[in-house]
C-alpha cells in the first residue's frame, strides 16, 4: 500500500460502507453493522498508522470543480499534527461507539439505516479533518449536518425526533449562511481558498493592507458564523440539547466528541486570519464565554440524563471557543482532545444507564445505580472527574488549566467567568451522580437495572483510560496523538490550580450536601431554578420570533402574491384584452392571437415610450 | 442527416407514428432512449480543442442574400442551420434524460382517460421543441422550436391536468406565455433589424455584434436588452412574471410537468445567454442592477411564498420559480464563473425539479390529493423506498454537496463575489454582492420549506387514515426512472468537471464577461 493513499482510504472506506449499505444490504441489519463496525475498526488501525505520516507528505488531490481554467476547488489533504490528531480523535471515538452501538441498537428496526448513517457520519466527519481549503470544508461540513439529521431522526416517527431533525439541520444553515459569505469574503480579498496558501500570503505579503478593519472583521466573523452553528453556540445553540433524541450513541459520537466539534477545529484551522483584525478575538472570545456560562446555569435544573450532558457539552465548546478567541487554539485543541474522551465516556455511560433502565432517561427515576452497574458506575465517575477537572489525576484538568491559564493572562472578567463554570460543572455534575446512582431506586426500571453486556461496558473501560491520561505530556507527545502543536511550556501558576480547586470542593459540596437522599428536585419551585430549568425561554422565544416574522411573513407574501401579482398584473391585463377581445368578437376575430397580440404589441409601445423618449 | 437533425427528428417522427397507430408506449420510450443515446454520442463528437465555431453543424437555406462581406457570393438570411457548443450540448443532455424520464414514469394506457396517443405524443412533441431550440443556430427556428412546444403543453394540461380549473389554467398559463412570446419576437425582429438585417445566423449576428458600436444608439441597444430580458423573463417566470408557473405545474400532468419545469423553460435563460448577453454587452450592463433587483424577488420574496404553501404539488412549482432566481444570478453577475454556474444550475435544477414531480405524481396516484395536512405525515415506515429516493430529492433540490445543484450554486456564488476587489476600485460591495448574499439566505429558505415538507410526509406517527389505505410502496419499474436522474445529480455533483469542461471555452468565448 502507497503512504500516499492512506488519507485516500481513511477518507472512502467509511463512503464505501454507506453505500454498500445502502445498495446492497438494506434489509439485513446484522450484516449492515458487521460492515460498518469493520471499516470503523479498520479506519482506526489506519489513523494510528497514519500519525506517522509525514507533515511534508504529499497526498494526490481530486480536482472537483474547476470554477476557471487557473481556479480549481480540490478535495485534497492537510496533513500536519492537527489534523493527524484530530483523526485520531474521530477514528478512536468512531470505533468505541460502533462498538457499543452493536449491542445498543441490537433490535432496532433501522438497524440498517442506523449503521450507514454512522459511515456516512464518518466519512463526512474525515474530509473535513483532512480538507485543505474553505470550499471542500464546507463541502463536508454540510454533509456532516445531513448525517447528523439522518441520525437525530433515527426515530423518525416520533414526532420530537422528527423535529429535532429537522431543527438541527436548519439551525446549521443559518449558521452556514454566514460561513459561505465569509468564505466568499475571504477568497474575494485574499484570491484564494487553500489555507496554507492564505496563511502565507496573509502573513508574507500583506494582502490585507489597505482593506478596512470593518471588512476584515466582517470576513471573520462571518467564517465564525460556521463555527456558531455547528459548535452550537449562542445565539444558535438551540439545536443541541434537542439532538439528544437520537440514539445515546449516536449523541456520543456526533452530539458531543467529533461533529460539535468541528466548528472549534476549523477555527483552528484558520486561527492565522483570527488576529487580522482587531476586535473579532474579543467578540469570538465573549460568544463563547457567554455560551459556557449559560449553558452551565441551564445544566443545574435538568432532568434528563442526556440533555444535562448536552448542556455540559454546549459548556465545554464554549471554553473552546473563548480559547481560540484570546488567541490560544492550541489551548482549545487540547480541551477538545481530552473532552472528547471523557465526553464520549459520560454518553455511552447514559446510554448504559439508559438501556438498563428500560429507555428511562429521568434521573429523579433512577437513583441506587452504583451498586447494580459497578462497572458503568465507576468509568462514570472517571468520566465526570475528567469532567470536572479534578487536579492532577484526570485529562480534564490539564485542558482546562490551559485555558484558565490564557484566559488569566489574556482578559481577566473572562477569567472569573471561566473560574465561575467549574464550580458550576461540579455542582450538575455531583448532582447527576448522587441523584442517579447513590440513594434508593425511585422507579421499578432502576430497581431491576443490571449491568449492561460486554459489548456495551468494554468500549466504556477502554475510553476511561484516555480521559485519565490524554493530559500527560508523554501520552500525547510521546504518542504523537494530540492535535494541538507542542504545549505552551510556562511556569505553573500556583494561584490559578488553588482557584480552580477552590471552586471544585465547593460546588463538589454544595450539590453533594444539597441532593444527598432527596427523592423529588428540591429548588422546583425556586424562581430562578425555574428560569434555568426552562433554559431562559429561549427556545419559546424563538418559536415566536419565528412564527411572527417567518411564517407571518411567509403568509404575507403569499396574499400578497396572490391578491396583487396574480390579481392585478396578471388578471387586470388579461381581463383587458378579454374585452378587447368581445369587440373583436364582434369583428368575428376574438381569438387568442388577438389578444397576445395586442397585448404584445401594447408592451412594445410601453417599452418603447419609457426607452426611448 | 447530419445528428443533431436526427436528435430533433427522431421524436417528431416518433410523434407521428404514435398518432398513425404505433403502439404508444413502447415507440415513446424507443425514441426516448435511442436520442439520449444519440446525444451522448453527440458528445463523443464534440472537439473540445476547436473553440468559438457552433460544431456538428448542419444547414438547409430557406432565404439567401447577397454576401456583405463577399461580393458576389450568397449568404444565408434564413435556414434550418443546427449546431451545438458546450452550452447547447449540456442542455441536450439535459433534455435527452428528463424526456426519458418523463415517458417512463407516463401511467400505463388503461389509466389514461382521454387519447392516449395524444397523451404519449405530446410529451415527444416538447420534447422535440426544446431540442429544436437549443440545437437551432438561426434566430427564426430557435424561437419557432419553443413555440411549437406550447402547443402540446397547452393541451396536456387542459385535457389531462388535475383539478377543477385545468381549463382555465392552460389558458391562463397559454396566455401569458404568448404574451411572453410576443415580446420576445419583438426583441428578436428589432435586434435583427438593428444588427443590419441581413442575417438570422447565430453566427453572423455575433459577428458583427461583435464589431465596435455594432449598434448605433447605446438606448437602441438598452431598449432590445430590456425586451428581450422581459420576454425571455415571462417565460423563465421572472419576478414578477412569475404567476403563471406554480398553479400550471400543479395542475398539469407528471410528464408534462416535468418537460416543462425541467427543460421548456430554460429556453429562456438558454437565450440570455446565447442572444441577449454576447450580442448585447451594453445594455446587459445597464440592466444589470434591474435584473439584479427582480432575481432577488425570485429567491428571497418566492422564496417565502413557497414556504407558505400548504399543497405540496404548488410548493414544487414554486420553488421552481424561485431557484430560477439562481441561474438569473448567475448571469447577471457578468462573469465567467457566474454564467457557467447558470448552465450548471439549468441542468441540476432540471433534472432535481422533474424528479421531484414525478415523486409528486407518485404520491397524487395513491392519495389523490397532495394537502399536506390530509396525508398526514408518517410515511416512511410505510412506504420506504419512495421516502428513501423522496429523501434524495429534496436534499439535491436544497443543495446538499454531492448533488449537482450544490455545485452549481457554488459557482453562482463565487461568480458573485468575483468582483470583490478590483485593481481600479478597491474593494466595492456592490449590487451583485449584496444579491449573493441575499441568494445564500435562499438556501435557507429552501431548506426550510424542503425539510418541513420531508417531515410532514413523511416524518412523525402514521395517521390512521393512511392505516386505511392500501398504500403500496414503488415498484421496480416506477423506481427506475427515478433512479436514472438521481444518478444523473450524484454523478455531475461529484465530478461537475465531466461538463464544466464543455462549458468553459463556450463561455470564455463571450468576450466582455469578466473573467
Amino acid at each position: 500500500m502507497e503512504e500516499q493513499n492512506l488519507p485516500w482510504i481513511i477518507l472512502l472506506l467509511p463512503l464505501l460502507s454507506a453505500v454498500s449499505i445502502l445498495l446492497f444490504t438494506r434489509r439485513s441489519g446484522n450484516i449492515s453493522a458487521l460492515i460498518s463496525t469493520g471499516s470503523a475498526l479498520i479506519t482506526l488501525l489506519l489513523g494510528v498508522v497514519l500519525l506517522r505520516m509525514p507533515d511534508d507528505a504529499v497526498v494526490a488531490a481530486f480536482p472537483w470543480l474547476n470554477l476557471s481554467s487557473n481556479f480549481v476547488v480540490e478535495i485534497g489533504f492537510q496533513i500536519d499534527q492537527l489534523s493527524r490528531g484530530m483523526m485520531f480523535v474521530v477514528t478512536a471515538i468512531g470505533a468505541a461507539v460502533h462498538v457499543f452501538s452493536l449491542a445498543y441498537m441490537k433490535d432496532d428496526e433501522g438497524k440498517a439505516r442506523y449503521f450507514a448513517g454512522l459511515s456516512f457520519f464518518m466519512f463526512s466527519m474525515t474530509g473535513i479533518v483532512f480538507a485543505n481549503n474553505f470550499v471542500m470544508m464546507f463541502v463536508f461540513w454540510e454533509l456532516v449536518g445531513f448525517s447528523s439529521y439522518v441520525l437525530i431522526g433515527h426515530w423518525f416517527e416520533k414526532n420530537s425526533a422528527a423535529d429535532a431533525a429537522k431543527k438541527a439541520f436548519l439551525t446549521n444553515r443559518i449558521g452556514d449562511f454566514g460561513f459561505m459569505i465569509g468564505i466568499l469574503l475571504v477568497w474575494g480579498l485574499t484570491k484564494s481558498i487553500y489555507f496554507t496558501q492564505i496563511a502565507s500570503e496573509v502573513v508574507d505579503e500583506q494582502v490585507l493592507e489597505g482593506v478596512s478593519n470593518g471588512l476584515l472583521m466582517a470576513m471573520v466573523l462571518c467564517v465564525f458564523c460556521g463555527a456558531i452553528g455547528k459548535s452550537a453556540q449562542v445565539p444558535l445553540h438551540v439545536w443541541l440539547p434537542d439532538a439528544m433524541e437520537g440514539p445515546t450513541p449516536v449523541s456520543a459520537l456526533i452530539h458531543a466528541a467529533t461533529m460539535v466539534a468541528a466548528g472549534v477545529y476549523m477555527l483552528a484551522r484558520i486561527s492565522f486570519l483570527i488576529p487580522m483584525s482587531a476586535g473579532a478575538g474579543e467578540v469570538i472570545a465573549w460568544i463563547g464565554a457567554i455560551t459556557a456560562l449559560i449553558a452551565a446555569l441551564m445544566a443545574l435544573q435538568q432532568d434528563d440524563i442526556k440533555r444535562i450532558l448536552a448542556y455540559s457539552t454546549l459548556s465545554q465548546l464554549g471554553y473552546m471557543v473563548m480559547a481560540v478567541g484570546i488567541h490560544a487554539a492550541d489551548a482549545a485543541m487540547f480541551h477538545l482532545f481530552t473532552h472528547a474522551f471523557f465526553k464520549a465516556l459520560l454518553f455511552l455511560g447514559s446510554g448504559a444507564v439508559i438501556y438498563a433502565c428500560h429507555h428511562e432517561q429521568n434521573i429523579w427515576k433512577m437513583g441506587g445505580l452504583a451498586k447494580k452497574m459497578p462497572i458503568t458506575f465507576v468509568t462514570f465517575v472517571i468520566g465526570t472527574a475528567a469532567l470536572m477537572g479534578l487536579p492532577f489525576v484526570t485529562s480534564g484538568f490539564f485542558s482546562k488549566e490551559a485555558i484558565l491559564g490564557a484566559a488569566l493572562h489574556g482578559h481577566k472578567a473572562l477569567f472569573v467567568i471561566a473560574a465561575f463554570i467549574v464550580l458550576l460543572t461540579a455542582f450538575y455534575m455531583t448532582r447527576l451522580i448522587v441523584v442517579a446512582f447513590l440513594g434508593k431506586d425511585r422507579s421499578d426500571n432502576a430497581a431491576k437495572a443490571k449491568e449492561v453486556p460486554a459489548l456495551m461496558w468494554v468500549p466504556l473501560v477502554l475510553l476511561a483510560v484516555p480521559s485519565v491520561v490524554a493530559g500527560y505530556e508523554f501520552f500525547y507527545k510521546g504518542m504523537k496523538l494530540s492535535p494541538m502543536s507542542p504545549a505552551h511550556e510556562g511556569p505553573v501558576n500556583v494561584w490559578l490550580i488553588v482557584i480552580s480547586a477552590a471552586m471544585l470542593v465547593f460546588g463538589i459540596g454544595m450539590a453533594f450536601w444539597g441532593y444527598r437522599g432527596e427523592s423529588t428536585e428540591p429548588m422546583r419551585l425556586n424562581r430562578i431554578a425555574q428560569v434555568f430549568a426552562h433554559k431562559f425561554y429561549i427556545d419559546e422565544a424563538y418559536a415566536w420570533l419565528i412564527k411572527v416574522f417567518q411564517d407571518g411573513l411567509a403568509a404575507f407574501t403569499n396574499f400578497f402574491d396572490r391578491a396583487v401579482l396574480d390579481g392585478v398584473i396578471a388578471r387586470l391585463p388579461a381581463a383587458g384584452a378579454f374585452r378587447l377581445g368581445s369587440v373583436m368578437r364582434r369583428l368575428q376575430s376574438g381569438n387568442l392571437q388577438s389578444y397576445g397580440f395586442l397585448f404584445g404589441l401594447g408592451a412594445v409601445l410601453i417599452i418603447y415610450l419609457v426607452v426611448f423618449k | 442527416m447530419t445528428l443533431l437533425e436526427a436528435i430533433i427528428a427522431i421524436p417528431i417522427v416518433a410523434a407521428l407514428a404514435i398518432a398513425f397507430g404505433s403502439p404508444t408506449r413502447p415507440t415513446a420510450m424507443a425514441a426516448a432512449a435511442i436520442n439520449l443515446l444519440l446525444i451522448l454520442m453527440a458528445f463523443a463528437q464534440y472537439d473540445l480543442s476547436v473553440e468559438g465555431v457552433y460544431q456538428l453543424a448542419g444547414s438547409h437555406p430557406i432565404i439567401t442574400v447577397p454576401s456583405v462581406e463577399q461580393p458576389g457570393a450568397q449568404s444565408i438570411l434564413l435556414g434550418l442551420s443546427t449546431g451545438v457548443d458546450g452550452i447547447s450540448l449540456v442542455l441536450l443532455l439535459l433534455t435527452g434524460l428528463v424526456t426519458l424520464a418523463a415517458v417512463w414514469v407516463s401511467p400505463a394506457e388503461d389509466q389514461i382517460k382521454g387519447s392516449k396517443r395524444l397523451y404519449y405524443l405530446s410529451s415527444l412533441l416538447i420534447s422535440a421543441g426544446a431540442l429544436g431550440a437549443f440545437c437551432s443556430t438561426d434566430l427564426f427556428f430557435f424561437f419557432a422550436f419553443h413555440e411549437l412546444a406550447l402547443i402540446p403543453t397547452f393541451l396536456m394540461i387542459g385535457i389531462f391536468g388535475s383539478g377543477p380549473n385545468r381549463v382555465r389554467v392552460a389558458w391562463k398559463m397559454t396566455i401569458y406565455l404568448g404574451v411572453g412570446s410576443m415580446i420576445l419576437l419583438a426583441g428578436l425582429v428589432a435586434l435583427f433589424v438593428a444588427l443590419g438585417g441581413q442575417s438570422l445566423q447565430f453566427g453572423d449576428l455575433q459577428g458583427w455584434a461583435n464589431a465596435p458600436a455594432a449598434i448605433a444608439s447605446a438606448s437602441l441597444e438598452n431598449g432590445i436588452f430590456l425586451t428581450l430580458l422581459i420576454g425571455f423573463g415571462i417565460l423563465v417566470s421572472l419576478f414578477p412574471f412569475h404567476t403563471w408557473a406554480p398553479e400550471a405545474y400543479a395542475t398539469a400532468p407528471t410528464p408534462t410537468a416535468m418537460l416543462h419545469a425541467g427543460v421548456l423553460k430554460k429556453f429562456g435563460l438558454y437565450g440570455l445567454i446565447r442572444i441577449a448577453l454576447p450580442m448585447l454587452p451594453n445594455g446587459a450592463a445597464h440592466w444589470q442592477t434591474l435584473l439584479l433587483v427582480l432575481l432577488v424577488g425570485n429567491i428571497l420574496y418566492v422564496g417565502y411564498v413557497t414556504m407558505a404553501q400548504k399543497r405540496f404539488d404548488l410548493m414544487l412549482g414554486n420553488s421552481s420559480v424561485m431557484h430560477m432566481g439562481y441561474a438569473f444570478l448567475g448571469i447577471a453577475s457578468l462573469n465567467v464563473i457566474g454564467v457557467q454556474g447558470a448552465v450548471l444550475l439549468m441542468f441540476a435544477h432540471g433534472i432535481s425539479i422533474a424528479l421531484l414531480f414525478a415523486l409528486n405524481g407518485h404520491l397524487r396516484k395513491r392519495f389523490g390529493t397532495l394537502e399536506f395536512d390530509r396525508i398526514g405525515g408518517g410515511l416512511g415506515k410505510l412506504l420506504p423506498t419512495l421516502g428513501l429516493l423522496f429523501g434524495f430529492a429534496i436534499m439535491a433540490s436544497i443543495g446538499l454537496p454531492g448533488f449537482a445543484n450544490f455545485a452549481a450554486e457554488v459557482m453562482i456564488f463565487f461568480g458573485g463575489f468575483a468582483g470583490l476587489y478590483s485593481q481600479q476600485e478597491g474593494i466595492v460591495i456592490g449590487p451583485v454582492q449584496i444579491a449573493t448574499m441575499c441568494a445564500i439566505w435562499g438556501v435557507v429558505i429552501s431548506a426550510v420549506y424542503g425539510l418541513r415538507a420531508y417531515r410532514n410526509l413523511f416524518m412523525g406517527p402514521l395517521p390512521d387514515s393512511s392505516k386505511e389505505r392500501k398504500l403500496v410502496d414503488l415498484t421496480l419499474a416506477e423506481r427506475l426512472p427515478l433512479i436514472l436522474l438521481i444518478v444523473a445529480l450524484l454523478v455531475i455533483g461529484c465530478a461537475p468537471g465531466l461538463l464544466i469542461k464543455y462549458l468553459i471555452p463556450s463561455i470564455e468565448n463571450i468576450s466582455h464577461l469578466a473573467g
